[in-house]
């Protein structure tokens, strides 16, 4: 079974942190005022998060197999 | 979801009511100084973007009515948007008017020009606003010229902030609001 994440493009990011109070499992946060960022063991690749992204920087991706 | 608000989660109450008072009495526009103030010293001193992220009323409010009361479109914000060269583009013609509208403050601070009392909307409609003036009579008249220009300021990018959240998405404002592309900024050129 493949894992699904939120990935974020950290380089368009303008950490408004609207992707954090939308967040089910509290997997996503800013760090440092810089980009949104996401845990991965806690990301369950809901998709809400990029629904609500007004920048269009957050994409569902596969994660990557370890 | 989280469910249980917190008392951050009504400060879209006071943007609301900030937007109010400056129908009643323009000098309650100097209120607004706190939402220019606060999130700097938070990204200087804090070293986050905590004031966006929480504290922030106006995005609140956008995503009152954007996500809640359905009045966004909710598609996708065209990327040009989010690029470098439109957020520091918008951000420097922003900063732009904003030395422009202390100058003409100076102006009437120095008695060259006399008190404009109007709203000017998009930088370019001015709007009558004598019914939120009451005079200053133990304060000087620049004090009232700057709220007239700050309150110009803050009515003009609410706006902006609307027919954006309407086109696309609710919060589509914070992606090029200049005090988020400030702090952010501060944010990064930090350890």
């Amino acid at each position: 079974m493949t894992k699904k994440n939120a990935v974020v493009d950290k380089e368009f990011c303008v950490a408004c942190g609207a992707c954090t109070k939308v967040c089910p499992k509290n997997a996503i946060s800013v760090f440092c005022g810089k980009y949104a960022v996401t845990a991965e063991n806690l990301c369950i690749g809901c998709g809400i998060c990029e629904k609500i992204c007004p920048a269009g920087v957050i994409d569902i991706m596969e994660a990557r197999t370890l | 979801m989280k469910t249980k608000k917190k008392w951050n989660d009504w400060l879209w109450i006071w943007s609301a009511l900030y937007l109010s008072l400056g129908f009643f009495n323009i000098m309650f526009a100097w209120l607004g100084l706190i939402c220019f103030i606060t999130p700097l010293l938070v990204a200087i001193f804090g070293k986050s973007k905590a004031y966006c992220n929480s504290y922030c009323g106006r995005s609140q409010l956008f995503n009152l009515l954007g996500n809640k009361l359905h009045l966004s479109r909710n598609k996708p914000t065209p990327k040009w948007v989010r690029s470098k060269w439109w957020r520091y583009g918008f951000l420097t013609f922003f900063m732009t008017m904003f030395l422009n509208m202390l100058y003409v403050t100076f102006l009437v601070f120095n008695g060259t020009n006399g008190l404009k009392q109007a709203v000017k909307l998009l930088w370019t409609f001015k709007l009558p606003w004598q019914f939120a003036y009451h005079g200053t009579p133990f304060i000087a008249e620049w004090t009232a010229q700057f709220a007239f220009g700050f309150y110009s300021i803050m009515l003009t990018s609410t706006v902006l902030g609307i027919i954006t959240m309407i086109l696309f998405k609710p919060r589509s404002w914070c992606v090029y609001c200049p005090m988020g592309t400030m702090t952010q900024t501060i944010c990064r050129i930090q350890k």
